[in-house]
């Protein structure tokens, strides 16, 4: 019996019974440095080529050194700007990217904009939806890099980056996709995105933590993030996390096997769930793009409840969601993703992210339909505004209307 | 059913240790830690006690080793609104104020009480020391055995066992509405038993000091304080002036002075002086001596009774005009509906504006309000 009903999958998922069982014997007897010369590295050495494999399988890529290691996708993608954008300096410095992307692309451009480089931000749409065009629009004569997310994670939202890469090809500029979100959840080919640079965590499809890739496209000029020793061909320095990376690329093909039949299962119970609560609760609004959009992903602002509250509230009752707010130090500050796509600062407060996985059950979902219109009453009775909008005194913010 | 109980945790040693004594006594307890400033601002000015983020790592610490979940919950705005300008607000009007009991009023027993509620807990706990009691009403106020079918029950707020720590002057506005909902597990022990239970469930806040300070003034320096926080045009320099009529000198602007104040004043007239008014209308900083800080009478405002309906009049009660002040006799009479006129059995001395008064009858507290005027 399961202690938890746990759907915050974007955030993390399960390392998978198989993937853990693939990783225990290098953690115990099998810990040989795979860069050493004796055989007791060769094996590990045997091992890491496999997950290469298992990777570039995964994302149909021809040759498995075009996979490099790292220590997880936030590495990857702190690497593929730093470095791209410092190998390619002389070429130019400006670089593109767009206003919902994950942090760890914006505060990376914006360091590299402490130290002189220019970012110019493409907005979204209210789908959170980027467009080719305006990337277009962007890319100057300076630019050397383009930067944008495959899917968004706190909305779900697909972005053409099929399309995006073609104007990045066309306008002979470098095109990185922070892929954390799709990779090993729906197909996800190199070539087909047109990609030079692709950042993936493993922690997000079944995978362990602390353990990524980035797809590296022959030709692509980029300098080193780690500097020291010689591995993943002097790439990437740091000796590697054999049992971590075992994890990933066993993660990896397990995905691809049950890629199908998971969005299957997953999208089904997404489905169940978001319109059983647009039905059970009012004033609610689906936020993302409802037909580009992963398939395990419901993000709503619910009005006049505090989103923080809401979590807590659910967690009391054993179930794990996320919000549209970060709240490490002090005040709730409202996502920047939801501000992009122009949600008001307080519908972006009271804003939850279900993102279901493959272990969901109809059980848990059924669940959850039971106790989320609850635990969203119960707040709605410390909000003034609710209760003069039940009065009739005030119109929803999100639908205009009395009630 | 476990009945779930939220515990308001500061980091401290009363609240880790009402958390373990919850959890002993099977209850389902989860810790919130309110988060009552932005902590990135804080960092690196020293802040006395409760709720700034070496609080909220204290308090989960704490969490941890009792195995019990840990939140922090946003009452930035609410504590700056509430507290923070309430503060300002009173030293403007030349009161004193009492920040604690307004964050007990308006944001733990109100805002947080209320989000515990909605979170679907039972009660809410804090490690304030003081009592509960649940009575079914029959003569007097007696407990328990006489009941009829009709006698409502009702709760009332009681002193804590420790005198030296007691903690209901600043609860005194707790009445039926919040009673019921509330647990205060160390009423009935004394602080040393305290630190003793803290040492004895391993929690590492077991010999961390009591914080004695207002919270959200840093490195205890209210002058300061006052100084950033209040414009110049609103703390101007005026007279002070003896009660007698003299103008002895002048004061530096009013929020820097309390009723009973001897230090500070900047004069020298061969004995002591004491500040015996504050006068905002004039901007006059009254002086006297000793005798001349002591009152007989006052009117206290905004008064709320536990019971949630006022006594009947005249009223014998012992009446607490501060924090640390041995209680003394009065009688009560009514003004009108929230206004009491409290009239002691002997002078008093330091009878301050915006401090609360709070009324008891023996163990029991019967209500309270805010010292308006003093004669």
């Amino acid at each position: 019996m399961k202690k938890y009903i746990y759907l915050d999958h974007n955030a993390t998922t399960r390392p998978r019974p198989e993937v853990v069982e693939a990783m225990l014997p290098h953690l115990k007897g099998h810990y040989g440095n795979a860069s050493s010369i004796y055989q007791m590295g060769q094996e590990e050495r045997k091992a890491i080529d496999l997950a290469r494999q298992q990777m570039a399988k995964l994302l149909h890529v021809h040759h498995p050194d075009e996979i490099v290691f790292t220590g997880g996708g936030s590495e990857s993608i702190n690497w593929a700007i730093k470095g791209a954008a410092l190998a390619n300096r002389d070429k130019g410095r400006h670089i593109v990217t767009t206003n919902i992307e994950h942090s760890a692309v914006l505060k990376t451009c914006k360091y590299l904009e402490s130290l002189g480089w220019h970012v110019s931000t493409v907005a979204a749409d209210w789908h959170g939806r980027v467009s080719a065009a305006h990337i277009r629009e962007a890319i100057t004569r300076e630019t050397v890099l383009v930067s944008v997310m495959h899917a968004n994670n706190e909305i779900g939202t697909i972005e053409p980056i099929n399309e995006i890469g073609k104007v990045c090809r066309e306008k002979g500029v470098l095109f990185h996709v922070d892929a954390l979100q799709t990779v090993g959840k729906i197909p996800v080919s190199v070539e087909d995105l047109h990609a030079d640079l692709v950042s993936i965590g493993a922690h997000k499809f079944y995978g362990p933590k602390g353990v990524g890739a980035l797809y590296i496209r022959p030709g692509t000029r980029i300098h080193p993030l780690m500097h020291g020793g010689s591995h993943e061909r002097n790439r990437r320095a740091g000796t590697e996390n054999v049992a971590a990376i075992v994890g990933m690329g066993l993660a990896a093909e397990l995905a691809m096997t049950d890629m199908k039949a998971d969005e299957k299962h997953v999208r089904h119970l997404r489905d169940k769930l978001e319109k059983a609560i647009l039905h059970k609760i009012e004033c609610v609004r689906m936020n993302g793009d409802p037909e580009h959009r992963m398939f395990n992903t419901s993000n709503l602002s619910i009005e006049a409840v505090e989103g923080e509250g809401l979590i807590i509230g659910m967690d009391m009752q054993g179930i794990c969601v996320s919000s549209g707010s970060a709240c490490s130090s002090g005040a709730t500050e409202p996502s920047h993703v939801l501000k992009a796509i122009g949600v008001p600062i307080e519908l972006a407060k009271g804003s939850l992210r279900l993102s279901l996985g493959r272990e969901n059950t109809e059980e848990e979902i059924d669940r959850v339909i039971e106790v989320l219109p609850l635990a969203v009453e119960r707040l709605r009775g410390l909000s003034p505004l609710w209760s003069d909008y039940k009065k009739g005194l005030r119109k929803s913010v999100i639908t205009g209307k009395n009630t | 059913m476990t009945r779930k109980v939220v515990v308001a945790m500061s980091g401290g040693v009363d609240s880790s240790v009402a958390a373990a004594l919850l959890k002993e006594q099977g209850y389902d307890v989860y810790g919130i830690t309110m988060r009552l400033a932005n902590w990135q601002e804080t960092e690196g000015r020293k802040f006395g006690g409760c709720c700034g983020s070496s609080e909220f790592y204290d308090a989960r610490s704490v969490a941890q080793s009792l195995g019990i979940p840990h939140y922090s919950y946003d009452y930035v705005d609410k504590f700056r609104g509430s507290v923070i300008g309430y503060f300002k607000d009173s030293y403007l009007h030349g009161e004193t104020p009492n920040p604690c009991i307004a964050c007990n009023q308006h944001v733990k027993f109100d805002a947080l009480l209320n989000q515990a509620l909605a979170l679907g807990a039972d009660y809410l706990a804090t490690g304030h020391y003081a009592r509960i009691e649940r009575r079914t009403e029959g003569k007097g106020l007696s407990t328990e055995t006489q009941s009829s079918v009709l006698s409502p029950e009702s709760y009332v707020l009681k002193r804590a066992v420790d005198s030296s720590k007691d903690q209901s002057y600043v609860l005194y506005h707790l009445g039926q509405k919040e009673l019921p909902h509330l647990l205060f597990p160390l009423g009935g022990y004394t602080k040393v038993e305290i630190r003793e239970m803290a040492r004895k469930f391993g929690l590492k806040t077991a010999d961390k000091p009591d914080s004695q300070e207002i919270c959200f003034v840093p490195n205890q320096d209210y002058k300061q304080f006052i100084e950033e926080e209040v414009p110049v045009e609103q703390r101007r320099p005026g007279p002070i002036r003896h009660k007698d009529g003299r103008v002895l000198g002048e004061h530096r602007g009013l929020p820097f002075y309390t009723v009973g104040q001897r230090e500070g004043l900047g004069l020298a007239v061969g004995h002591p002086l004491y500040v015996a008014r504050i006068e905002t209308a004039t901007n006059t900083l009254v002086v006297g001596d000793k005798k001349d800080v002591f009152a007989d009478t006052m009117t206290v405002r905004e008064v709320v009774w536990g019971a949630g309906k006022p006594p009947s009049f005249p009223l014998s009660a012992s009446v607490k005009i501060r924090y640390k002040h041995a209680e003394a006799k009065a009688t009560l009479q009514s003004v009108d509906v929230d206004h009491v006129s409290v009239v002691f059995e002997e002078s008093q001395s330091a009878v301050t504006p915006g401090q609360a008064a709070v009324f008891y009858d023996e163990e029991v507290v019967l209500g309270g309000g805010v010292i308006d005027r003093v004669s």
